[in-house]
């Protein structure tokens, strides 16, 4: 992650390798309130994609004049913002996707991802290092709502963006929605399977036990 | 054969998972007789009721060529009909099940894991008659997988694998698992558990008391396949008590929650739900057989003694109190002891702590 030996690994690994979702377990508040459908899913994406940022930018540009005793106030007034100005674009140009979204735009503000990459990485690096870094995370968020969000429609609606693509039975097709798809639990069975797959390609992500386990077969 | 010897040391024969798991097999088979027999009859029973001459679809067919007949009086026809029934699930869940397990043991280079037969057998009394054979396979599928091999086998799951299974179908598929419709299907004519009725029908709850006791007892009333009778689950747990499969304490607990729970219920004002007495909790829904079968699983309750009376007792109440205060789910039993799953180990550790504090102050210099 030093910015100095490649760009595009800073945009890169936080898609799989570092995740925000699947690695850090961060920002599965919203993942799981957002994702019923995909439309909603996306829209919050784009949300955080924006505000990460241009937060990461805007931190990383003042990050000289910042005084360490009241950065964390700096930055997230910085971020809400930010989220405010996010929050009025979706009123304006999206408004029924805007109220379904309810309170989770206004949340973005204390998303751990968005403080967690200025603290982390855009207080201490330069600004065009820290957009790639906003941008990879902000895209590591948004794939996997994204993933989580075609599932939950799919599934629970049997629908995709509005489309029909299983006609349920309820409208004569065969399909019967899985009414757990539309509980915002489903987002956990979802996101704990993809962060089994993950783990389970790329052992270096699996966490050392915090006790022993009994081997199979011992006493 | 046990072998105790008298003078310390103490050495008994080998209880080991292999038996426990027979004994559960075998102290399950009066509920597998229920099963055939009492979903055969109320499906025998509704259709004289209708005056049908016909089993509906391919179980009429199978019901001619055989030549028994539909006399709700016949034992043999009602058990016929209730294998038509029963099977179909029994084989669905169980070939299902044997994949995961299979599947899961190949990948991890293990040999596979014990416990399935039970598994598959549990799942598949607590399921209504009528429930699609895809679900059943998703729900054992979700069950197995998420209830138990993730975690790495028998032995090594925090919840109870047959109510993971059960709850996901619940959640997933309410229609199939709530509705009246599930538990006897004639086509188009549907036959409420008494449950139900009272949950769809609150103010006239109190109709279905009407109803003999001794039946609901017998377990001869519509309902899941296996958990309708309270005399097969008594039957069952003499079987598993005597042989030292199950605790007696997690039984009394619960059996001890669910009657002082009650009580208290009786004297509350509230509708017919809250009058309800302790005899007609321990027949209806699946209330003996979470108690007998479900709650005492050697993984997933409490490992202490005091533990387990503790265990037992919050399942009864809470059983209880899903029935009289929450009346969109008429039968809370799975959800009660998948609650006890999860209170299980911070009750043995406060029971473990507690003990500890007890045995420091004896030392009080």
């Amino acid at each position: 992650m030093n910015p100095g030996t490649g760009k595009l690994r800073t945009l890169i690994t936080p898609l799989v390798g570092d995740n925000p979702i699947t690695l850090q377990v961060l920002g599965v508040c919203s993942a799981l309130a957002v994702t019923k459908t995909l439309a909603t899913a996306l829209i919050m994406s784009l949300a955080v994609i924006a505000v990460i940022t241009v937060s990461n930018a805007a931190i990383s540009s003042i990050r000289m004049h910042l005084p360490r005793s009241v950065r964390l106030i700096i930055q997230i007034t910085i971020i809400a913002s930010l989220v405010i100005v996010v929050d009025q674009v979706l009123k304006a140009y999206a408004y029924s996707l805007s109220r379904q979204l309810s309170v989770f735009v206004g949340l973005i503000v204390t998303n751990c991802i968005i403080l967690g990459r200025a603290e982390a990485f855009a207080i201490r690096n330069g600004v065009v290092a820290s957009i790639l870094d906003g941008l990879g995370n902000g895209l590591g968020y948004a794939w996997i709502l994204i993933a989580v969000g075609t599932v939950r429609e799919i599934f629970g609606a049997g629908t995709l963006l509005g489309i029909v693509i299983l006609p349920t039975t309820a409208a004569g097709g065969w399909y019967q929605p899985a009414a757990l798809m539309l509980l915002p639990p489903s987002a956990f069975f979802i996101i704990g399977f993809m962060i089994w797959a993950i783990r389970s390609a790329r052992a270096e992500q699996v966490e050392e036990d915090e006790f022993e386990v009994t081997k199979a077969g011992g006493p | 054969m046990r072998v105790v010897t008298r003078p310390a040391p103490h050495i008994r024969d080998a209880f080991n998972l292999a038996a426990a798991l027979r004994w559960q097999l075998i102290a399950l088979a009066p509920c597998v007789a229920m099963a055939l027999y009492n979903t055969g009859l109320q499906a025998n029973l509704t259709l004289e009721r209708l005056k049908l001459e016909v089993a509906p679809g391919w179980r009429g067919d199978v019901i001619q060529a055989l030549g028994v007949g539909l006399d709700p009086l016949s034992f043999v026809a009602a058990v016929i009909h209730g294998a038509l029934y029963f099977l179909p699930i029994l084989i669905t869940v169980g070939v299902t099940g044997a994949f995961w397990s299979w599947a899961f043991a190949t990948a991890r280079h293990r040999p596979p894991g014990q416990g399935l037969a039970v598994l598959v057998l549990l799942f598949a009394l607590v399921l209504p008659p009528a429930l699609p054979l895809w679900q059943a396979a998703l729900g054992i599928s979700f069950g197995l997988v998420v209830g138990r091999e993730i975690f790495g086998g028998i032995g090594k799951n925090v919840l109870n694998p047959v109510l993971v299974g059960v709850a996901f179908l619940y959640v997933t598929y309410p229609a199939q698992m709530t509705i009246e419709s599930s538990w006897v299907m004639v086509d188009a004519f549907s036959e409420p558990t008494y449950l139900s009725l009272g949950a769809l029908q609150r103010p006239e709850a109190l109709a279905w008391v009407a109803t003999p006791w001794e039946l609901s007892f017998l377990g001869l009333v519509p309902g899941a396949f296996g958990t309708t009778s309270t005399v097969a689950c008594i039957l069952g747990a003499g079987v598993l008590l005597y042989t030292r499969t199950a605790s007696a304490r997690v039984i009394t607990g619960v059996l001890l929650g669910m009657v002082l729970t009650s009580i208290l219920s009786n004297n509350l004002p509230g509708d017919a739900y809250f009058s309800l007495s302790f005899h007609w909790h321990l027949t209806l829904g699946s209330f003996a057989f979470g108690a007998v079968f479900l709650a005492t699983d050697q993984t997933t309750s409490a490992m202490t003694d005091t533990g387990r009376w503790i265990y037992g007792f919050l399942i009864g109440a809470l059983v209880v109190l899903f029935r009289v205060a929450n009346g969109h789910h008429p039968d809370g039993v799975m959800f009660a002891i998948l609650m006890g799953n999860i209170a299980a180990p911070l009750i043995d550790s406060l029971v473990v702590r507690a003990n500890i504090r007890r045995r420091a102050r004896r030392h009080v210099d």
